[in-house]
Protein backbone atom coordinates (compact mmCIF):
# COMPACT_ATOMS: atom_id res chain seq x y z
CA UNK A 1 0.00 0.00 0.00
CA UNK A 2 2.71 2.54 0.95
CA UNK A 3 4.48 1.95 -2.50
CA UNK A 4 1.65 3.05 -4.34
CA UNK A 5 1.33 6.49 -2.90
CA UNK A 6 4.01 8.24 -3.59
CA UNK A 7 3.04 11.43 -2.30
CA UNK A 8 2.42 10.43 1.06
CA UNK A 9 5.35 7.90 1.05
CA UNK A 10 9.08 7.84 -0.11
CA UNK A 11 11.85 6.00 -1.11
CA UNK A 12 14.27 5.79 2.12
CA UNK A 13 18.02 5.12 1.50
CA UNK A 14 17.77 2.50 4.00
CA UNK A 15 15.07 0.90 2.06
CA UNK A 16 11.89 1.49 3.30
CA UNK A 17 8.91 3.82 2.52
CA UNK A 18 9.04 6.75 4.83
CA UNK A 19 5.88 9.67 5.61
CA UNK A 20 6.56 12.18 3.43
CA UNK A 21 7.26 14.99 6.28
CA UNK A 22 5.66 17.63 5.03
CA UNK A 23 2.79 15.10 4.64
CA UNK A 24 3.06 13.55 8.21
CA UNK A 25 2.92 17.42 10.40
CA UNK A 26 0.19 18.40 8.23
CA UNK A 27 -1.93 15.29 9.36
CA UNK A 28 -0.95 15.69 13.31
CA UNK A 29 -1.97 19.49 13.04
CA UNK A 30 -5.78 18.05 11.19
CA UNK A 31 -6.03 15.29 13.70
CA UNK A 32 -5.09 17.57 16.50
CA UNK A 33 -8.06 20.21 15.24
CA UNK A 34 -10.34 17.38 15.45
CA UNK A 35 -9.62 16.33 18.69
CA UNK A 36 -9.20 19.87 19.70
CA UNK A 37 -12.86 20.35 18.95
CA UNK A 38 -14.14 17.14 20.04
CA UNK A 39 -12.58 17.51 23.61
CA UNK A 40 -13.98 21.09 23.46
CA UNK A 41 -17.49 20.36 22.88
CA UNK A 42 -18.15 17.90 25.41
CA UNK A 43 -16.63 19.56 28.51
CA UNK A 44 -18.98 21.49 30.65
CA UNK A 45 -18.73 25.46 29.57
CA UNK A 46 -17.46 26.48 32.85
CA UNK A 47 -14.44 23.77 33.35
CA UNK A 48 -13.79 24.91 29.37
CA UNK A 49 -13.72 28.45 30.02
CA UNK A 50 -11.84 27.90 33.39
CA UNK A 51 -8.91 25.78 31.23
CA UNK A 52 -8.88 28.31 28.34
CA UNK A 53 -7.87 31.09 30.25
CA UNK A 54 -5.48 29.14 32.26
CA UNK A 55 -3.33 28.13 29.19
CA UNK A 56 -4.00 31.79 27.61
CA UNK A 57 -2.31 33.06 30.84
CA UNK A 58 0.27 30.68 30.43
CA UNK A 59 1.21 31.65 26.86
CA UNK A 60 1.47 35.04 27.74
CA UNK A 61 0.78 38.53 26.05
CA UNK A 62 -0.68 37.34 22.27
CA UNK A 63 -3.14 35.43 23.63
CA UNK A 64 -4.28 37.90 26.34
CA UNK A 65 -7.37 38.61 23.58
CA UNK A 66 -8.74 34.84 24.42
CA UNK A 67 -8.84 36.33 27.93
CA UNK A 68 -11.09 39.81 26.34
CA UNK A 69 -12.71 36.82 24.29
CA UNK A 70 -13.91 34.70 27.03
CA UNK A 71 -14.45 37.25 29.90
CA UNK A 72 -16.66 39.73 27.10
CA UNK A 73 -18.75 37.33 25.42
CA UNK A 74 -20.04 35.30 28.21
CA UNK A 75 -23.02 35.82 30.10
CA UNK A 76 -22.59 36.81 33.74
CA UNK A 77 -23.48 33.86 35.19
CA UNK A 78 -20.97 31.82 32.75
CA UNK A 79 -18.21 34.09 33.31
CA UNK A 80 -19.21 33.87 37.31
CA UNK A 81 -19.36 29.65 36.60
CA UNK A 82 -15.52 30.03 34.80
CA UNK A 83 -14.67 31.50 38.21
CA UNK A 84 -16.13 28.91 40.43
CA UNK A 85 -14.58 25.94 37.59
CA UNK A 86 -11.22 28.02 37.95
CA UNK A 87 -11.09 27.32 41.75
CA UNK A 88 -12.34 23.44 41.94
CA UNK A 89 -9.61 22.74 39.40
CA UNK A 90 -6.35 25.58 40.29
CA UNK A 91 -7.00 25.76 43.70
CA UNK A 92 -7.04 29.99 43.45
CA UNK A 93 -9.11 32.32 42.07
CA UNK A 94 -8.63 33.33 38.17
CA UNK A 95 -8.69 36.84 39.55
CA UNK A 96 -5.24 36.68 42.10
CA UNK A 97 -3.31 34.49 38.75
CA UNK A 98 -4.08 37.30 36.37
CA UNK A 99 -3.30 40.31 38.73
CA UNK A 100 0.13 38.25 39.22
CA UNK A 101 1.18 37.07 36.05
CA UNK A 102 0.20 40.41 34.15
CA UNK A 103 1.81 44.02 34.85
CA UNK A 104 1.51 46.57 32.92
CA UNK A 105 -1.86 48.99 32.35
CA UNK A 106 -3.41 45.33 30.51
CA UNK A 107 -3.46 44.38 34.32
CA UNK A 108 -5.70 46.61 35.27
CA UNK A 109 -8.32 45.92 32.30
CA UNK A 110 -8.19 42.34 32.36
CA UNK A 111 -8.55 41.73 35.96
CA UNK A 112 -11.61 43.84 36.12
CA UNK A 113 -13.07 42.20 32.85
CA UNK A 114 -12.57 38.96 34.64
CA UNK A 115 -14.16 40.01 37.96
CA UNK A 116 -17.43 41.71 36.75
CA UNK A 117 -20.90 40.71 37.29
CA UNK A 118 -22.65 42.57 35.30
CA UNK A 119 -26.56 43.85 35.16
CA UNK A 120 -28.29 42.00 32.19
CA UNK A 121 -31.60 44.14 32.59
CA UNK A 122 -32.72 46.31 30.33
CA UNK A 123 -32.76 49.42 32.30
CA UNK A 124 -30.32 51.74 31.25
CA UNK A 125 -29.36 55.49 32.41
CA UNK A 126 -29.60 58.10 29.52
CA UNK A 127 -27.64 60.49 31.77
CA UNK A 128 -24.83 58.41 32.08
CA UNK A 129 -24.37 57.36 28.88
CA UNK A 130 -24.25 60.50 27.38
CA UNK A 131 -21.20 61.58 30.03
CA UNK A 132 -19.67 58.40 29.38
CA UNK A 133 -19.96 58.62 25.73
CA UNK A 134 -17.78 61.99 26.52
CA UNK A 135 -15.43 60.18 28.87
CA UNK A 136 -14.53 58.19 25.40
CA UNK A 137 -14.41 61.39 23.20
CA UNK A 138 -12.11 63.12 25.53
CA UNK A 139 -9.83 59.70 26.03
CA UNK A 140 -9.39 58.95 22.25
CA UNK A 141 -8.80 62.95 21.98
CA UNK A 142 -5.89 63.07 24.58
CA UNK A 143 -4.85 59.45 23.18
CA UNK A 144 -1.65 61.05 22.02
CA UNK A 145 -0.36 61.96 25.52
CA UNK A 146 -2.30 58.80 26.98
CA UNK A 147 -2.42 55.44 26.06
CA UNK A 148 -6.59 55.04 25.95
CA UNK A 149 -6.39 51.81 27.63
CA UNK A 150 -4.50 53.72 30.70
CA UNK A 151 -7.03 55.91 31.24
CA UNK A 152 -9.20 55.10 34.02
CA UNK A 153 -12.20 56.08 32.98
CA UNK A 154 -12.48 54.09 29.87
CA UNK A 155 -11.65 51.48 31.61
CA UNK A 156 -14.35 51.56 34.93
CA UNK A 157 -16.98 52.44 32.01
CA UNK A 158 -16.33 48.96 29.90
CA UNK A 159 -15.36 46.77 33.30
CA UNK A 160 -18.60 47.78 35.07
CA UNK A 161 -21.15 48.79 33.13
CA UNK A 162 -24.16 46.00 31.53
CA UNK A 163 -23.46 45.71 27.80
CA UNK A 164 -26.99 47.00 27.06
CA UNK A 165 -25.67 50.29 28.28
CA UNK A 166 -22.42 49.80 26.53
CA UNK A 167 -23.70 49.31 23.34
CA UNK A 168 -25.65 53.07 23.49
CA UNK A 169 -22.23 54.70 24.73
CA UNK A 170 -21.21 53.11 21.21
CA UNK A 171 -24.14 54.48 19.36
CA UNK A 172 -23.89 58.03 21.45
CA UNK A 173 -20.01 58.05 20.54
CA UNK A 174 -21.07 58.23 16.68
CA UNK A 175 -22.57 61.32 17.35
CA UNK A 176 -19.77 63.01 18.56
CA UNK A 177 -17.33 61.80 16.14
CA UNK A 178 -17.27 60.52 12.74
CA UNK A 179 -15.01 57.87 13.55
CA UNK A 180 -16.21 54.76 15.60
CA UNK A 181 -14.69 53.92 18.94
CA UNK A 182 -13.41 50.88 17.55
CA UNK A 183 -12.19 52.89 14.30
CA UNK A 184 -10.18 54.59 16.63
CA UNK A 185 -8.50 52.04 18.35
CA UNK A 186 -6.64 50.41 16.27
CA UNK A 187 -3.38 51.16 17.92
CA UNK A 188 -4.45 49.93 20.92
CA UNK A 189 -5.59 46.38 20.09
CA UNK A 190 -6.31 44.62 23.73
CA UNK A 191 -8.89 47.60 24.03
CA UNK A 192 -10.26 47.12 20.83
CA UNK A 193 -10.95 43.72 20.90
CA UNK A 194 -12.60 44.56 24.59
CA UNK A 195 -14.91 47.15 22.99
CA UNK A 196 -16.09 44.65 19.59
CA UNK A 197 -16.46 41.82 22.56
CA UNK A 198 -19.06 44.16 24.57
CA UNK A 199 -20.32 46.55 21.91
CA UNK A 200 -20.43 44.56 18.45
CA UNK A 201 -19.66 41.20 19.02
CA UNK A 202 -20.36 39.85 15.43
CA UNK A 203 -17.88 42.20 13.99
CA UNK A 204 -15.48 40.22 16.36
CA UNK A 205 -16.57 36.98 15.09
CA UNK A 206 -17.15 37.94 11.40
CA UNK A 207 -12.93 39.06 11.96
CA UNK A 208 -12.15 36.13 13.25
CA UNK A 209 -13.77 33.76 11.17
CA UNK A 210 -12.84 35.75 8.11
CA UNK A 211 -8.95 35.62 9.23
CA UNK A 212 -9.09 32.02 10.37
CA UNK A 213 -10.16 30.82 6.97
CA UNK A 214 -8.42 33.05 4.72
CA UNK A 215 -5.33 31.20 2.86
CA UNK A 216 -2.69 32.65 4.81
CA UNK A 217 -4.09 32.13 8.49
CA UNK A 218 -1.81 30.85 11.24
CA UNK A 219 -2.08 28.15 14.06
CA UNK A 220 -3.25 30.83 16.81
CA UNK A 221 -5.63 31.91 14.07
CA UNK A 222 -7.39 29.10 13.48
CA UNK A 223 -7.46 27.75 16.73
CA UNK A 224 -9.40 30.97 17.26
CA UNK A 225 -12.25 29.10 15.12
CA UNK A 226 -12.01 25.97 16.46
CA UNK A 227 -12.55 27.73 20.10
CA UNK A 228 -15.51 30.14 18.98
CA UNK A 229 -17.22 27.17 17.10
CA UNK A 230 -16.89 24.76 20.38
CA UNK A 231 -17.67 27.92 22.47
CA UNK A 232 -20.13 29.96 21.14
CA UNK A 233 -23.33 28.99 21.67
CA UNK A 234 -25.65 30.40 18.52
CA UNK A 235 -27.32 33.72 19.74
CA UNK A 236 -24.85 36.44 18.34
CA UNK A 237 -22.64 34.02 15.78
CA UNK A 238 -25.75 33.16 14.22
CA UNK A 239 -25.47 35.23 11.60
CA UNK A 240 -21.98 35.34 11.53
CA UNK A 241 -21.86 31.55 10.54
CA UNK A 242 -24.14 31.58 7.84
CA UNK A 243 -22.53 33.93 6.04
CA UNK A 244 -19.28 31.52 6.30
CA UNK A 245 -21.14 27.91 5.65
CA UNK A 246 -20.01 28.40 2.00
CA UNK A 247 -16.05 29.43 2.80
CA UNK A 248 -16.29 26.24 5.47
CA UNK A 249 -17.61 23.94 2.78
CA UNK A 250 -14.56 25.22 0.56
CA UNK A 251 -11.80 25.15 3.20
CA UNK A 252 -11.91 23.06 5.99
CA UNK A 253 -11.59 19.17 5.30
CA UNK A 254 -11.98 15.75 6.71
CA UNK A 255 -13.06 14.97 10.14
CA UNK A 256 -12.21 18.40 11.52
CA UNK A 257 -15.15 19.54 9.18
CA UNK A 258 -17.52 17.29 9.90
CA UNK A 259 -17.27 17.79 13.35
CA UNK A 260 -17.31 21.53 12.47
CA UNK A 261 -20.42 21.65 10.68
CA UNK A 262 -21.71 19.18 13.45
CA UNK A 263 -21.20 21.41 16.25
CA UNK A 264 -22.64 24.70 14.13
CA UNK A 265 -25.39 22.41 13.01
CA UNK A 266 -26.28 21.21 16.75
CA UNK A 267 -26.24 25.07 17.74
CA UNK A 268 -29.59 25.34 15.38
CA UNK A 269 -27.77 27.73 13.02
CA UNK B 1 -21.73 31.26 65.86
CA UNK B 2 -25.46 32.47 66.03
CA UNK B 3 -26.65 34.51 68.70
CA UNK B 4 -30.24 34.01 66.60
CA UNK B 5 -32.40 31.84 68.87
CA UNK B 6 -35.18 30.34 67.21
CA UNK B 7 -37.75 28.35 69.21
CA UNK B 8 -37.72 24.18 68.56
CA UNK B 9 -41.51 23.98 68.46
CA UNK B 10 -42.23 27.00 65.86
CA UNK B 11 -45.48 27.68 64.74
CA UNK B 12 -46.81 27.15 61.20
CA UNK B 13 -45.95 30.30 58.65
CA UNK B 14 -49.80 31.09 58.52
CA UNK B 15 -49.89 31.29 62.20
CA UNK B 16 -47.12 34.39 62.63
CA UNK B 17 -48.83 35.72 59.63
CA UNK B 18 -51.80 36.05 61.22
CA UNK B 19 -50.35 36.74 64.49
CA UNK B 20 -47.75 39.44 62.78
CA UNK B 21 -51.40 41.60 60.92
CA UNK B 22 -52.77 40.92 64.51
CA UNK B 23 -49.99 43.33 65.83
CA UNK B 24 -50.49 45.73 63.77
CA UNK B 25 -54.55 46.19 63.77
CA UNK B 26 -56.39 48.18 66.08
CA UNK B 27 -54.74 50.91 68.25
CA UNK B 28 -51.79 51.36 68.27
CA UNK B 29 -48.89 48.17 67.37
CA UNK B 30 -48.14 45.14 69.33
CA UNK B 31 -44.32 45.60 69.27
CA UNK B 32 -43.29 42.82 71.77
CA UNK B 33 -45.72 40.31 69.55
CA UNK B 34 -43.39 41.56 66.54
CA UNK B 35 -40.26 41.55 68.15
CA UNK B 36 -41.04 37.66 69.84
CA UNK B 37 -42.11 36.67 66.19
CA UNK B 38 -39.61 38.07 64.05
CA UNK B 39 -36.58 38.35 66.74
CA UNK B 40 -36.82 34.29 66.85
CA UNK B 41 -36.88 32.94 63.05
CA UNK B 42 -34.07 32.67 60.63
CA UNK B 43 -33.97 34.13 57.12
CA UNK B 44 -35.12 31.06 55.50
CA UNK B 45 -38.35 31.39 57.71
CA UNK B 46 -38.93 34.95 57.47
CA UNK B 47 -38.48 34.25 53.49
CA UNK B 48 -41.55 32.56 53.95
CA UNK B 49 -43.48 34.39 56.59
CA UNK B 50 -43.16 37.49 53.98
CA UNK B 51 -44.19 35.94 51.01
CA UNK B 52 -46.73 34.14 52.67
CA UNK B 53 -47.97 37.39 54.66
CA UNK B 54 -47.77 39.30 50.48
CA UNK B 55 -50.05 36.06 49.50
CA UNK B 56 -52.75 36.38 52.48
CA UNK B 57 -53.02 39.73 52.81
CA UNK B 58 -52.04 41.71 49.58
CA UNK B 59 -49.09 43.88 51.63
CA UNK B 60 -45.47 43.57 51.96
CA UNK B 61 -44.60 43.04 54.96
CA UNK B 62 -41.86 45.68 55.03
CA UNK B 63 -44.40 48.08 53.95
CA UNK B 64 -46.37 47.06 56.75
CA UNK B 65 -43.71 47.36 59.22
CA UNK B 66 -42.52 50.91 57.61
CA UNK B 67 -46.44 52.49 58.11
CA UNK B 68 -46.47 51.03 62.08
CA UNK B 69 -43.09 51.69 63.22
CA UNK B 70 -40.77 54.31 63.84
CA UNK B 71 -36.97 55.33 64.18
CA UNK B 72 -34.60 53.21 65.72
CA UNK B 73 -36.56 50.23 66.33
CA UNK B 74 -37.95 50.23 62.69
CA UNK B 75 -35.02 50.26 60.84
CA UNK B 76 -33.75 47.53 63.27
CA UNK B 77 -36.70 45.10 62.34
CA UNK B 78 -37.06 46.49 58.53
CA UNK B 79 -32.70 45.84 58.14
CA UNK B 80 -33.21 42.10 60.19
CA UNK B 81 -36.61 40.84 58.16
CA UNK B 82 -34.52 41.03 54.88
CA UNK B 83 -32.87 38.19 54.20
CA UNK B 84 -28.78 38.76 54.18
CA UNK B 85 -28.25 38.91 50.69
CA UNK B 86 -31.11 42.02 50.35
CA UNK B 87 -29.62 43.25 53.24
CA UNK B 88 -26.46 43.45 52.20
CA UNK B 89 -27.13 45.15 48.91
CA UNK B 90 -29.59 47.57 51.11
CA UNK B 91 -26.41 48.93 53.03
CA UNK B 92 -23.91 48.61 50.52
CA UNK B 93 -26.11 51.13 47.72
CA UNK B 94 -26.86 53.28 50.82
CA UNK B 95 -23.46 53.34 51.01
CA UNK B 96 -22.59 54.98 47.69
CA UNK B 97 -25.18 57.74 48.02
CA UNK B 98 -24.15 60.67 48.51
CA UNK B 99 -25.90 61.88 51.72
CA UNK B 100 -25.37 58.15 53.22
CA UNK B 101 -21.99 57.56 51.64
CA UNK B 102 -19.63 54.94 53.54
CA UNK B 103 -16.37 53.56 51.77
CA UNK B 104 -16.53 52.05 55.35
CA UNK B 105 -19.54 49.66 54.88
CA UNK B 106 -18.66 48.74 51.46
CA UNK B 107 -15.17 47.83 52.45
CA UNK B 108 -17.06 45.48 55.87
CA UNK B 109 -19.60 44.18 53.42
CA UNK B 110 -17.22 43.29 50.60
CA UNK B 111 -14.72 41.45 53.23
CA UNK B 112 -16.18 40.10 55.99
CA UNK B 113 -18.79 38.20 54.14
CA UNK B 114 -18.08 34.65 52.49
CA UNK B 115 -17.27 34.47 48.62
CA UNK B 116 -20.66 33.07 47.72
CA UNK B 117 -22.33 35.43 50.50
CA UNK B 118 -21.02 38.19 48.21
CA UNK B 119 -22.13 37.07 45.22
CA UNK B 120 -25.80 36.63 46.85
CA UNK B 121 -25.74 40.18 47.60
CA UNK B 122 -24.25 40.90 44.14
CA UNK B 123 -27.00 39.28 42.57
CA UNK B 124 -29.56 40.64 45.10
CA UNK B 125 -28.23 44.40 43.71
CA UNK B 126 -29.08 43.40 40.04
CA UNK B 127 -32.71 42.41 40.95
CA UNK B 128 -33.30 45.34 43.50
CA UNK B 129 -32.07 48.36 41.69
CA UNK B 130 -31.23 47.52 37.91
CA UNK B 131 -27.29 48.11 37.96
CA UNK B 132 -24.50 46.25 39.57
CA UNK B 133 -22.97 47.04 42.43
CA UNK B 134 -19.82 47.20 41.13
CA UNK B 135 -20.63 49.88 38.46
CA UNK B 136 -22.70 52.08 41.28
CA UNK B 137 -19.15 51.89 43.73
CA UNK B 138 -17.00 52.42 40.35
CA UNK B 139 -18.55 55.83 39.55
CA UNK B 140 -19.32 56.95 43.04
CA UNK B 141 -15.82 56.46 44.22
CA UNK B 142 -13.03 57.78 43.16
CA UNK B 143 -8.70 58.13 43.46
CA UNK B 144 -6.97 55.46 45.45
CA UNK B 145 -10.69 54.60 47.68
CA UNK B 146 -11.65 53.40 44.00
CA UNK B 147 -9.04 51.68 43.51
CA UNK B 148 -9.19 49.59 46.17
CA UNK B 149 -12.76 49.26 46.93
CA UNK B 150 -13.74 48.11 43.36
CA UNK B 151 -11.54 44.93 44.06
CA UNK B 152 -12.91 44.17 46.90
CA UNK B 153 -16.74 44.35 45.90
CA UNK B 154 -15.96 42.57 42.73
CA UNK B 155 -13.94 39.49 44.19
CA UNK B 156 -14.62 36.38 44.04
CA UNK B 157 -12.40 34.63 46.69
CA UNK B 158 -10.74 31.07 46.86
CA UNK B 159 -11.96 29.62 50.01
CA UNK B 160 -10.00 26.30 50.58
CA UNK B 161 -7.51 26.09 52.94
CA UNK B 162 -4.73 25.25 50.07
CA UNK B 163 -1.90 27.99 51.42
CA UNK B 164 1.21 28.71 49.30
CA UNK B 165 4.36 29.60 52.13
CA UNK B 166 6.12 30.92 49.30
CA UNK B 167 4.50 33.36 48.14
CA UNK B 168 3.36 34.01 51.86
CA UNK B 169 7.30 35.19 51.93
CA UNK B 170 7.35 37.25 48.46
CA UNK B 171 4.17 38.74 49.49
CA UNK B 172 4.83 40.12 53.51
CA UNK B 173 7.84 41.41 51.91
CA UNK B 174 6.44 43.12 49.26
CA UNK B 175 3.79 44.30 51.53
CA UNK B 176 6.40 45.23 54.19
CA UNK B 177 8.50 47.27 51.27
CA UNK B 178 5.19 49.53 49.69
CA UNK B 179 4.66 50.09 53.60
CA UNK B 180 7.82 51.60 54.34
CA UNK B 181 7.51 53.86 51.55
CA UNK B 182 3.92 54.76 52.33
CA UNK B 183 2.55 53.42 49.37
CA UNK B 184 -0.36 52.17 50.24
CA UNK B 185 -2.45 52.01 47.27
CA UNK B 186 0.37 50.46 45.57
CA UNK B 187 -0.70 47.84 42.97
CA UNK B 188 0.88 45.67 44.72
CA UNK B 189 -0.91 45.94 48.02
CA UNK B 190 -4.29 45.93 46.34
CA UNK B 191 -3.38 42.61 44.38
CA UNK B 192 -3.03 41.24 47.87
CA UNK B 193 -5.86 42.27 49.57
CA UNK B 194 -8.40 42.28 46.71
CA UNK B 195 -7.23 39.08 45.30
CA UNK B 196 -5.63 36.67 47.67
CA UNK B 197 -7.70 33.87 49.66
CA UNK B 198 -8.28 34.83 53.26
CA UNK B 199 -6.42 31.85 54.03
CA UNK B 200 -3.34 32.88 51.95
CA UNK B 201 -3.36 36.78 53.89
CA UNK B 202 -3.41 35.11 56.80
CA UNK B 203 -0.29 32.77 56.01
CA UNK B 204 1.18 36.43 54.63
CA UNK B 205 0.19 38.37 57.34
CA UNK B 206 1.95 35.54 60.16
CA UNK B 207 4.68 35.47 57.88
CA UNK B 208 5.06 39.62 58.23
CA UNK B 209 4.86 39.62 61.82
CA UNK B 210 7.82 36.57 62.14
CA UNK B 211 9.98 38.26 60.35
CA UNK B 212 9.59 41.74 60.61
CA UNK B 213 8.93 41.74 64.47
CA UNK B 214 5.39 44.14 64.18
CA UNK B 215 1.88 42.85 63.17
CA UNK B 216 0.93 44.86 60.17
CA UNK B 217 -1.49 46.81 61.27
CA UNK B 218 1.31 48.29 64.09
CA UNK B 219 2.60 49.58 60.58
CA UNK B 220 -0.32 50.72 59.37
CA UNK B 221 -0.80 53.49 61.71
CA UNK B 222 1.67 56.14 60.56
CA UNK B 223 -0.78 59.20 60.10
CA UNK B 224 -3.75 59.11 62.56
CA UNK B 225 -5.44 61.42 60.25
CA UNK B 226 -4.77 59.33 56.62
CA UNK B 227 -8.71 58.30 55.88
CA UNK B 228 -7.58 55.92 52.75
CA UNK B 229 -4.51 54.42 55.21
CA UNK B 230 -7.60 54.02 57.95
CA UNK B 231 -9.26 52.46 55.76
CA UNK B 232 -6.43 49.49 54.20
CA UNK B 233 -5.98 48.91 58.12
CA UNK B 234 -9.61 48.21 58.27
CA UNK B 235 -10.09 46.07 55.42
CA UNK B 236 -7.02 43.62 56.99
CA UNK B 237 -8.88 43.28 60.12
CA UNK B 238 -11.81 42.59 58.16
CA UNK B 239 -10.09 40.28 56.05
CA UNK B 240 -8.28 37.99 58.68
CA UNK B 241 -9.90 38.67 61.82
CA UNK B 242 -13.54 40.42 61.34
CA UNK B 243 -14.76 39.42 65.39
CA UNK B 244 -12.19 42.13 66.21
CA UNK B 245 -13.44 44.79 63.80
CA UNK B 246 -16.63 44.13 64.59
CA UNK B 247 -15.82 44.35 68.49
CA UNK B 248 -14.03 47.86 67.83
CA UNK B 249 -17.35 48.96 65.71
CA UNK B 250 -19.84 48.47 68.50
CA UNK B 251 -17.03 49.83 71.56
CA UNK B 252 -17.42 52.95 69.28
CA UNK B 253 -20.82 53.04 68.60
CA UNK B 254 -21.89 52.41 72.60
CA UNK B 255 -19.19 54.15 74.41
CA UNK B 256 -19.40 57.48 72.45
CA UNK B 257 -21.82 60.13 73.92
CA UNK B 258 -25.03 59.48 72.42
CA UNK B 259 -24.84 56.45 70.79
CA UNK B 260 -24.39 55.47 67.03
CA UNK B 261 -27.65 53.93 66.91
CA UNK B 262 -26.48 53.57 62.60
CA UNK B 263 -23.93 51.28 63.17
CA UNK B 264 -25.44 49.13 66.24
CA UNK B 265 -28.34 48.05 64.44
CA UNK B 266 -25.77 47.36 61.47
CA UNK B 267 -23.99 45.55 63.22
CA UNK B 268 -26.70 43.17 65.18
CA UNK B 269 -28.76 43.03 62.46
CA UNK B 270 -26.22 41.26 59.97
CA UNK B 271 -23.97 39.20 61.98
CA UNK B 272 -26.66 37.97 64.53
CA UNK B 273 -27.21 34.80 62.58
CA UNK B 274 -23.53 34.52 61.58
CA UNK B 275 -20.84 35.31 64.63
CA UNK B 276 -22.26 37.82 67.01
CA UNK B 277 -21.52 35.13 69.52
CA UNK B 278 -18.34 35.22 68.73
CA UNK B 279 -17.78 38.76 68.14
CA UNK B 280 -19.60 39.20 71.99
CA UNK B 281 -17.02 37.46 73.36
CA UNK B 282 -14.47 39.26 72.16
CA UNK B 283 -16.36 42.31 73.62
CA UNK B 284 -16.42 40.89 76.72
CA UNK B 285 -13.09 39.98 76.85
CA UNK B 286 -12.03 43.85 75.63
CA UNK B 287 -14.12 45.76 77.76
CA UNK B 288 -14.70 43.04 81.04
CA UNK B 289 -18.61 43.80 80.55
CA UNK B 290 -21.22 41.34 78.78
CA UNK B 291 -22.27 43.12 75.62
CA UNK B 292 -25.92 42.94 76.25
CA UNK B 293 -25.12 44.78 79.53
CA UNK B 294 -23.66 47.30 77.85
CA UNK B 295 -26.85 47.85 75.22
CA UNK B 296 -29.07 47.69 78.22
CA UNK B 297 -27.32 50.78 79.20
CA UNK B 298 -26.84 52.79 76.21
CA UNK B 299 -30.37 51.95 74.38
CA UNK B 300 -33.97 52.20 75.95
CA UNK B 301 -37.41 50.62 74.95
CA UNK B 302 -38.55 48.41 71.94
CA UNK B 303 -35.16 49.15 70.15
CA UNK B 304 -33.27 47.79 73.17
CA UNK B 305 -35.40 44.74 73.37
CA UNK B 306 -35.07 44.03 69.93
CA UNK B 307 -31.54 44.70 70.11
CA UNK B 308 -31.55 41.85 72.96
CA UNK B 309 -33.28 39.23 71.23
CA UNK B 310 -30.85 39.26 68.76
CA UNK B 311 -27.85 39.16 70.64
CA UNK B 312 -29.43 35.92 72.30
CA UNK B 313 -30.63 37.64 75.34
CA UNK B 314 -33.70 35.15 75.96
CA UNK B 315 -35.07 37.10 78.72
CA UNK B 316 -36.31 40.03 76.60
Amino acid sequence: MRKGCSKLFCEDEHQFERWNHAVLTNLKAEFKRFKDVVVLSLMHPWERDARLLKKSLKKGHEQYNVIVEITCTRSSDQLLGARKAYHSLFDRSIEEDLASHIKGSERKLLVALVSAYRYEGPKVKEDNVRSEAKAFFNAIKNSDKRKVVEDDEVVRILTTRSKLHLKEVYEQYNKLSDKTIIEELEVDLLLKETVECLCTPQTYFTRVFGVALSGDANEDEKKALTRLVATQEGGEMKGVVAKFERRIEEKVKGAYKDVLVGVLAKDGK
Amino acid sequence: MATLTVPSAVPSVSEDCEQLKKAFSGWGTNEKLIIDILGHRNAEQRNLIRKTYAETYGEDLLKALDKELTSDFERLVLLWTLDPAERDALLANEATKRWTSSNQVLMEIACTRSANQLLHARQAYHARYKKSLEEDVAHHTTGDFRKLLLPLVSAYRYEGDEVNMTLAKTEAKLLHERISNKAYSDDDVIKVLGTRSKAQINATLNHYKNEYGNDIIEDLEADPKDEFLALVRSTVKCLVYPEKYFEEILRQAINKRGTDEGALTRVVSSRAEFDLKIIADEYQRRNSVPLTRAIVKDTHGDYEKMLLVLAGDDDA
